[in-house]
């Protein structure tokens, strides 16, 4: 064994090469995308990874290859999961004959997210086996344990780390070899591998009576335990950082009886039943939703017993947002008894406000401004997505006017259309979300002869998640170059009324483009290319001229680029922010920008 | 004995690399190590914390309010933000350099940190404001911020890393090409 630096999701990839992975797919999403990552940098090539086109593609190559044998991981965050739920469902009545395990990363608070919604819901939801690390140590571990699970139960496992655990890092031991699997290679039985419905009813009553058995297996499980105070008449219960939380909150206070759920499905009853004896009152520390806290007010119903179990559902904890040390300690002191923090620091003067915004130098900043100018003085909605050009929506650009999931940005603007025909209607689509979500969108508005503006920001990587490669790239997570796929290709072979691809940088060729499409009848498309600047060197950076410069400001109103400060009432660029894009000096009326 | 350390500031300006070298020294020692970092959407010019405690028997990797030995403050109004962290004579590192918002060049708000490094001389006792600027002209690099700010925590005493320990780190871990303008920061701040 070795002591290794490790972020939880490090952890979680280690943990399943030692487990002897051999097949790994996913798609990015905060918080999950660094796990996938890891197992490509630590491949001694005998481990298939790929960055599949959507969560559904990844989880079902996944399904392939654990039905060949082979031990499959499936990466991707809580919202993933969403569009992975077909596969999923159906496959948790196939059944896999290979370890796999399915990794979907909740978001609470959110913090990089559309939902909180809770993985461990969608567990109970699909009759699955979840798993729920507090730690990147116990992630490391849980995840051999539940490819252990997996495999011992011919069951999809599910597996949900949060944020906190995702993105902590700590000192990990992890062992210095491991055994590899070796697929026995898909074996043709159309009676387990094909569904239909009476092998689905026969599949659902064996799932019906394996989770009750499973649930007493985890009763004794490592991770799930009973400590503190053991004759208590109070008791506290938690899971994954929460747990930590609560730990740090009690200090060496253990003063009450302490559960720890680490498989919320199916549920450790025995060890729960074990827990309530003798005590009166049981608080539940939960992040997301009060999984634990159903289970254990429908136990007390279902064994007759006296005790009151406090958490969401009765107010005691708050319902919506994260967990932190000082949230968990305002809960138990009022519980308790023990002493809450206070804060004693005079008032501070106000902050500035922060919110993320698109870089200095990128490119979407000029495509929307592009759009915004063509569309000046005309009805238009503008329909956003999921991606940095989310951020298009902040002032001063305010060109999102709405954000649904994945893809939407496509269909919802056709059904604005429907209802506002004198409505131009755009949408707004990046490179990485047009493979995953985007093309059947198209597909419907050319076939439904809607008539809506695409504009494709296609700045040639995921980049909100961290520049990941996708099918545009030319380039896979096994280190080959492979053929890019032509967003201009697909969308000509769609059939729209036109596709052109401008420069994002040149606004005035942008414009043009934008203008001579929007009033076409049926699906127009441009194309606005430029590279993400984090992922490009910058170019020779631009100043002002304070001999010409009037001081307008109109740079500062109409693009809203960190880079341009006030100083001293005056217009600035900061030297240490500057990528060099050149947009303010194609804004300012002046000439009084260059490089 | 646990450290608890909160280095915060604005997406992109290096807090993660320096949570990293702090970990990494503590682990040389033998010591137990938990961080938190933000990553995402914050990323993008937002506020972004980590938090990094190390010692031993640490449960929660986000440290408690009112604990943190250490701020160290990549920007004012970040040290003000996240100054509920700091335990009584607990030492703030701060750069005098403000980072403005978009929202502040927008409304014309002339935000330039000097109230906010004036409400720091107020309420902390154990102060270091450092000219980030100067020092990165210095060292012919925008890039040695992170590790200027470190060493001057790390010459407070108050880190549980010292100034040498931070060098090792930094010979250890950063690529050799940037090892004499990082060591050059280490020197001009606890020379």
């Amino acid at each position: 064994m070795s002591v290794k630096f490790l972020m939880g999701n490090e952890a979680i990839a280690l943990g399943a090469v030692h487990a002897g992975v051999n097949v790994v797919s996913g798609y990015p999403g905060t918080p999950s995308t660094e796990i996938l990552e890891t197992v490509a940098k630590n491949n001694d090539g005998s481990i298939y990874v790929e960055w599949s086109v959507n969560e559904k593609a990844a989880l079902e190559v996944g399904a392939g290859a654990a039905y060949s044998g082979a031990r499959s991981l499936v990466t991707m965050k809580q919202v993933g999961l969403n569009v992975a739920s077909d596969p999923l469902m159906s496959l948790a009545y196939v059944g896999v004959k290979g370890g796999m395990v399915i990794v979907s990363a909740d978001d609470p608070g959110p913090i990089s997210s559309q939902t909180e919604q809770d993985t461990r819901h969608f567990a109970r939801f699909s009759k699955l086996p979840v798993f729920d690390p507090s730690s990147p140590e116990e992630a490391y571990q849980m995840i051999q344990d539940a490819f252990e699970y997996s495999e011992k139960y011919s069951t999809p496992v599910l597996f949900r780390p949060t944020t906190r655990v995702c993105h902590g890092c700590a000192s990990v031991e992890v062992a210095d070899s491991y055994e590899k699997h070796i697929p026995e290679g898909f074996v043709k039985d159309t009676m387990r591998w094909v569904i239909f419905p009476r092998t689905s009813y026969l599949n659902h009553c064996k799932i019906e009576k394996r989770n009750p058995e499973m649930g007493d297996e985890l009763s004794s499980y490592r991770f799930n335990f009973i400590s503190g105070d053991k004759s208590a008449s109070k008791g506290v219960v938690s899971h994954g950082i929460s747990w930590a939380y609560t730990m740090e909150a009690l200090g060496g206070n253990q003063c009450c009886k302490l559960m720890k759920i680490s498989t919320p499905h199916p549920f450790p009853e025995k060890l729960a039943l074990e827990f309530l004896q003798g005590l009166d009152e049981v608080v539940c520390i939960e992040e997301l939703d009060p999984v634990i806290e159903r289970e254990l007010t429908y136990l007390c119903g279902k064994h007759n017993l006296n005790v009151k179990i406090h958490g969401k559902l009765d107010g005691y904890v708050q319902p919506a947002g994260e967990n932190t040390v000082e949230s968990v300690k305002n809960v138990l002191s009022g519980f308790l008894g023990i002493e809450a923090a206070e804060n004693g620091a005079p008032k501070a003067p106000e902050l500035p406000v922060r919110p993320p915004v698109l870089c200095a130098g990128c490119p979407h900043r000029a495509s929307f401004y592009a759009v915004k100018q063509a569309a000046k003085g005309r009805k238009a909605v503008f329909c956003g997505d999921i991606g940095c050009y989310t951020l298009g929506n902040a002032q001063p650009l305010d060109m999102v006017d709405t954000c649904l999931c994945m893809g939407a940005d496509v269909t919802i603007a056709q059904g604005i259309r429907r209802v506002e025909p004198d409505t131009l209607c755009f949408s707004f689509i990046g490179d990485s979300t047009f493979f995953a979500s985007g093309i059947t969108g198209v597909v419907n508005a050319v076939y439904n002869q809607t008539d809506i503006t695409l504009i494709v920001l296609d700045n040639s990587t995921t980049a909100m998640t961290g520049h990941q490669p996708h099918p545009g790239t030319g380039v896979t997570m096994m280190g080959e170059v492979c053929q890019k796929v032509s967003i201009e290709k697909i969308l000509k072979a769609i059939g729209l009324t036109s596709v052109e691809t401008v420069d994002a940088l040149d606004l005035k060729a942008g414009i043009n483009a934008v203008k001579s499409a929007m009033d076409k009848k049926g699906v127009k498309a441009v194309i606005m290319k430029s590279p993400c600047i984090a992922v490009t060197k910058p170019a020779e950076q631009f100043k002002i001229d304070s001999e010409k410069c009037v001081n307008c400001k109109k740079c500062i109103r109409e693009l809203g680029c960190p880079a341009i400060v006030l100083e001293d009432g005056k217009v600035k660029i900061e030297k240490s922010l500057c990528y060099g894009c050149g947009v303010c000096a194609q804004v300012c009326p002046c000439g009084a920008i260059s490089r | 004995m646990t450290k608890n350390c909160l280095l915060c500031g604005v997406g992109g300006q290096g807090t993660v690399l320096a949570s990293k070298l702090i970990a990494f020294a503590a682990m040389e020692k033998g010591e137990q190590v938990r961080t938190s970092e933000t990553i995402g959407m914050s990323q993008r010019g937002g506020c972004v914390v980590s938090h990094v405690r190390t010692g031993d028997n640490i449960q929660s990797p986000m440290l408690p309010k009112g604990s943190a030995d250490v701020i160290i403050a990549f920007e004012p109004a970040e040290a003000v933000r996240n100054i509920s962290y700091l335990k009584n004579d607990g030492v703030v590192i701060v750069n005098k350099k403000a980072v403005k918002p978009v929202t502040a060049s927008l409304s014309g708000s002339d935000y330039d940190g000097r109230e906010m490094l004036d409400y720091l001389k107020s309420v902390v006792k154990n102060l270091t404001v450092i000219d980030g600027d100067e020092i990165c002209e210095k060292c012919g690099s925008p890039k040695v911020l992170n590790i200027a700010l470190l060493a001057a925590a790390a010459k407070s005493g108050e880190l549980g890393i010292t100034v040498e320990e931070l060098k090792s780190a930094i010979k250890k871990r950063i690529p050799q090409k940037f090892h004499d303008m990082n060591l050059k920061a280490v020197e001009i701040v606890t020379g």
